[in-house]
């Protein structure tokens, strides 16, 4: 009988990824309701002194399989380790991160097993102890609330900054195994030759919690330098419009909107940026939305928390300055 | 080289989504079909492959009847053959559904390699093109902004966009990439092109012609069920921010997300 809740834990450089965590909160919050414990899958390479790490955050287990060969994520080789984990415990339900690493490995794992996958969710709940997901379709135009048929295990992407962190609890202990798997070199048919740092970079856009960002009102490349300078200030990470993206302001990875990356922080300052279906597509989930325009009748101001009808070259560096003085 | 690109229909992205009155699924009347935007990329690198290395172009696409005109563009592209298959008991496949149908009819065939899109932007789930390299035992390497192909023909490294920055993997053909936006500029189909590509070949397929069970296909195949489908949650109208000048408004402005949203 399949038992337990699974999630994988994502890792870079050695330090585990903040998703980990918030999957970690999440399952715990589920396996509660089901009675049954919540066990992490690190993966990884002298990674083992991590895994108490994601105890305090509510797993009761953590397996770990420990393997120079797993030290960078490679498709195949995560794929083939936690298949096999998968086949050897039956877990029932197996939660990832709709990160990169997780909706390639997620996809693969599940066609793997032959069973269903539930994409990028922003809730979970359980009916018996069935998973149920609700998950964002046509660029959240609307939400599709699914379940599985004939899948065991049942496995879901969490997206990223959405699922509330438990308290970590210093005192709580884990159980830490170490993994039975067999990995054969000739399985492993990827390789990755190099990462290649974005200048500058804080925290990627889909796991940024503020977000500063300009549309074609920023009428220039050069003029993002107020974005910045905001949010160095609030440590917000600089978003894009399609607009000012395709004009080759800002890089494509600054895209925020259907084609670009869809975003989830508790605040977004959206400046010179009209409001179109596609952009409101990749930001709607952000708690608090601040739109800056001069154009009163801006379809963003419809979905804006707090508008400001004004010229963004006026208001974002006043608005800079008085955020100094608050903080 | 022989090159296969895997293509679908989605709404155009302009489309207002209205829920049937089922709760299950969208209203379909008055949609404008189009090629889902992800899979022009695919499209256009695979004609650049061909047009660097020579050899061919298949288009291969899972019904329904309407996505002739999609393959058909990316023959008029400048692909060489179209497949489309078109049986009933495919509606309702999930995405390992839709994977296997590729699948049947790919397993017949002579590949390098094989790109799709990133994902489709109705399901957005991007799950087919994986399920497809894992059923077809290949290497994948997703979410590529720039593919490189190594002077013979047998390798590839390809740049993936993560968090933070890009990754650079190597992979053997015959491999599956999927493309991200930004992998290049996709052409428009020319007039000659679209005269052209009436007369290239367009194979159909049913179901009984790949020799797949239908409970491993369509509805009943499917892994993944939709219960239901809801609107957004409508945001509540928020309010425009006071004050005479735009300092009094950034004042006014700053001292809201203090004090009420008391996030600053």
């Amino acid at each position: 009988m399949a038992q337990g809740i699974w999630i994988v834990v994502e890792h870079r450089e050695g330090e585990l990824r903040k998703i980990s965590f918030e999957l970690v909160s999440e399952g715990k919050r589920l396996a509660d309701k089901m009675g049954q414990p919540v066990t992490a899958i690190l993966l990884g390479s002298n990674i083992k002194e991590k895994a108490s790490m994601l105890g305090k955050y509510g797993a009761d287990k953590v397996i770990v399989a420990d393997d120079n060969r797993l030290a960078t994520y490679t498709t195949d080789a995560y794929v083939s380790v936690i298949a096999q984990l998968a086949q050897a415990h039956e877990p029932a339900i197996i939660l990832l991160g709709a990160s990169v690493q997780g909706k390639d490995l997620s996809g693969r794992l599940a066609a793997r097993l032959g069973v269903g996958m539930a994409q990028d969710c922003v809730a979970f709940s359980l009916d018996n102890s069935n998973l149920v997901a609700e998950r964002p379709i046509y660029a959240g135009k609307a939400y599709a609330t699914v379940t599985f048929i004939d899948s065991s295990p049942q496995i879901a992407t969490a997206r990223p900054n959405v699922f509330e962190l438990n308290e970590p609890d210093e005192s709580r202990s884990v159980d830490i195994t170490d993994a039975e798997f067999s990995l054969d070199d000739s399985q492993i048919k990827t390789k990755v030759v190099e990462f290649v740092q974005e200048a500058g970079v804080k925290v990627d856009l889909t796991e940024a919690e503020r977000i500063v960002s300009g549309g074609r009102g920023m009428k220039g490349p050069e003029n993002y330098s107020i974005l910045e300078e905001l949010a160095d200030l609030i440590g917000a990470t600089v978003g894009a419009s399609r607009s000012a993206v395709d004009a080759g302001w800002r890089p494509h990875s600054d895209q925020v909107g259907q084609t670009g990356k869809v975003v989830s922080p508790n605040l977004y300052i959206a400046c010179g940026i009209s409001g179109a279906i596609q952009h409101l597509a990749g930001m709607s989930t952000s708690k608090y939305i601040v739109a800056i325009n001069k154009d009163p009748d801006a379809p963003i101001f419809q979905k804006a928390d707090y508008g400001v009808v004004g010229d963004l070259f006026d208001i974002v560096p006043a608005l800079t300055e008085e955020i100094k003085e608050i903080l | 080289m022989n090159i296969l690109v895997c293509l679908k229909q989605v709404p155009d992205t302009e489309t207002q989504i209205k829920i049937a009155p089922d709760g299950t699924s969208i209203v379909t009347d008055n949609i404008k079909w189009v090629m889902n935007p992800y899979d022009e990329y695919a499209v256009e690198e695979a004609l650049r492959l061909k047009e660097r290395f020579g050899g061919e172009v298949t288009i291969i696409g899972v019904g329904p009847k309407r996505l002739t005109e999609s393959i058909r563009t990316a023959l008029a592209m400048g692909a060489d053959k179209g497949i489309l298959v078109d049986d009933p008991s495919l509606t309702g496949s999930d995405s390992l559904g839709t994977a296997r149908i590729l699948a049947a009819v790919i397993k017949d065939l002579d590949y390098d390699i094989i790109l799709c899109g990133k994902q489709g932007v109705d399901d957005d789930s991007g799950l087919v093109g994986s399920g497809l390299a894992e059923l077809l035992g290949i290497p994948q390497i997703s979410i590529v902004l720039k593919l490189e192909v190594s002077e013979d023909g047998s390798s590839v490294k390809a740049h993936r966009e993560v968090e933070g920055g890009t990754l650079v993997i190597e992979a053997s053909l015959p491999a599956l990439i999927t493309a991200q936006k930004g992998l290049n500029e996709p052409r428009y189909a020319s007039l000659p092109g679209i005269m052209k590509a009436k007369k290239k070949p367009f194979d159909v397929k049913t179901l009984a012609d790949l020799g797949l069970d239908s409970s491993e296909v369509g509805a009943s195949g499917a892994k993944i069920k939709i219960m239901q489908i809801t609107p957004p949650k409508e945001r509540e109208a928020g309010k425009i921010v006071e004050g005479e000048t735009p300092q009094e408004k950034a004042a006014n402005l700053a001292r809201l997300l203090h004090e009420e949203a008391k996030l600053i």
